[in-house]
């Protein structure tokens, strides 16, 4: 049996809540252990780095070092809290200085890092080859033909991992690979991980809307009837600003959008309500309804 | 004599040591090409492309560089830093040039940006999470009467949804936390 030390991040105690509940559907079904965390703290987003690198390196490297003395290797499930614990990780594991610097930080919370934790997004985790074939074998036809639009969006895929090529994280394709085990069909989508606008729907609302639009633009023209994301500002971003990009734009987007583990749990026949369905302001409700989408009755 | 201008840096130094921990190459080697700007989603709202950014940092002006909003538009999506055939990275050149100009105070005191990550830093150091209720205020008023009901609006819906929180959630040891934070900055320099 496969555990981690899960991560939430704020996002997922109640703004995502239906992000975690999914994800625990999801990995107990897959055998996978999610220990969370003890007493994390907040990643950092992406408003730290802008006020002081050391401030946003110190916090990630806390919930490191908690991973550590758990003796797990963290996943998180949103996309900026696995980007900046990857980043700060790798930052002290090639830099000497700083994981000593960090560590005499540490030593207030009589904790010590010592750079041997890995970071993984829960996106991976689920897409490991044993994780496919587990979904495959127990997914039903519950979202048989479901057209989805794969949304990886930025910081899942970049700053590219070492190792990675251009073109995989370009053009990525496990998130749709994921989607084809679980049953459903995953739409052209080029947009994929292209910006969603972030935190800039807070701080420069003209520039995400418009970001926002060709986002749910392109869903649209390859035909979903659901976006499914892997980020908690992603999903709010893509959901609940929708109303603001058809009060810009005059449009009339009402696509639902999902976790991707939402729909894993569909697949594999847990019930809505355990998932957090019905907490959207998009309803999802038509969109699952499809007859394609109605198991078979018996 | 040694002249009097050895251990004066120029402008494109000062912005690289600020970039000293980061593994992207040099901003001298920019060709110019703009494939930054041309990755960037969000670049028609910048004063200057990110492009221009590095060919005024280059050109040492300092002044209009400090008085850009390019660096508080960017999302921090790297589209740029996955691009640049030089090996740049010039979504960390972002980051670092918003923490100079908060530093050095020349940030537009209007704007949401700054006033927003500075509100982000201030939260975490008093409960070790993040609560987003808290950030309304450096944002509500900017869409007008208008703007504002449909944020509230919205936040009504989410309320009833529960996905809103109504306590800011805090660690348990926040007190280490804090003293933890202490050891690396001045925390009087964020709070």
């Amino acid at each position: 049996m496969t555990r981690y030390a899960y991560y939430p991040g704020c996002s997922l105690e109640t703004m995502a809540a239906s992000y975690h509940v999914s994800s625990m559907e999801v990995a107990h079904l897959l055998g996978i252990e999610l220990e969370e965390l003890e007493d994390w703290n907040c990643c950092g987003a992406t408003a730290y780095s802008k006020v002081d690198e050391l401030l946003a390196t110190v916090l990630c490297a806390r919930n490191l070092a908690i991973a550590e003395r758990q003796g797990l290797d963290i996943v998180a499930p949103c996309n900026a809290c696995y980007k900046n614990l990857w980043t700060a990780n790798a930052a002290m594991q090639r830099d000497s200085d700083l994981a000593e610097h960090m560590n005499y930080a540490l030593e207030a919370d009589d904790l010590h890092y010592d750079g041997t934790v890995e970071v993984t997004h829960i996106m991976n985790a689920f897409t490991t080859d044993e994780a496919l074939e587990s979904i495959r074998a127990k997914a039903g036809d519950h979202i048989k033909g479901l057209r989805v639009a794969a949304y990886y969006g930025c910081q899942i895929v970049r700053p590219r991992r070492p190792g990675v090529k251009l073109a995989e994280s370009d053009a990525p394709t496990y998130f749709e690979t994921l989607l084809r085990a679980a049953g459903a069909n995953p739409v052209p989508f080029p947009y994929k991980a292209r910006c969603c606008g972030a935190a800039l729907m807070v701080t420069n609302r003209r520039a995400a809307v418009q970001m926002l639009r060709d986002v749910l633009q392109s869903a649209v023209d390859g035909g979903a009837d659901v976006i499914a994301t892997a980020c908690p500002l992603c999903q709010t971003n893509l959901e609940c600003y929708q109303a603001e990009v058809n009060h810009a734009y005059g449009t009339h987007y009402a696509v639902p959008v999902l976790y991707f583990t939402q729909l894993l749990g569909l697949a594999m026949g847990v019930g809505a309500r355990r998932l957090g369905i019905g907490k959207e302001l998009v309803s999802a409700g038509q969109a699952l309804k499809r007859p394609a989408c109605v198991p078979a009755q018996t | 004599m040694v002249a009097a201008t050895a251990g004066t840096i120029s402008f494109r130094q000062e912005v690289e040591n600020l970039l000293y921990a980061e593994e992207g190459a040099s901003l001298v080697r920019c060709i110019q090409c703009a494939t930054c700007s041309a990755a960037c989603p969000a670049v028609e709202f910048m004063d200057h492309t990110p492009r221009e950014l590095i060919a005024l940092i280059d050109a040492g002006m300092k002044d209009e560089v400090l008085a850009s909003n390019t660096y508080w538009t960017c999302a921090s999506c790297y589209a740029c830093s996955e691009k640049c055939p030089e090996g740049i990275r010039p979504a960390d050149v972002m980051y670092a040039l918003a923490r100079y100009s908060l530093w050095k105070g020349t940030f537009d005191r209007d704007a949401v940006a700054p006033d927003f990550s500075r509100r982000f830093a201030r939260t975490i150091l008093r409960t070790g999470k993040s609560y987003e209720p808290g950030y309304a205020p450096a944002f509500i008023f900017e869409g007008g009467f208008p703007g504002m009901v449909r944020e509230m609006r919205m936040a009504v819906r989410l309320l009833g949804k529960g996905r809103l929180p109504l306590i800011p959630a805090r660690i348990k040891r926040i007190r280490n936390l804090r003293a933890m934070v202490a050891r690396v900055l001045p925390l009087d320099g964020i709070e």
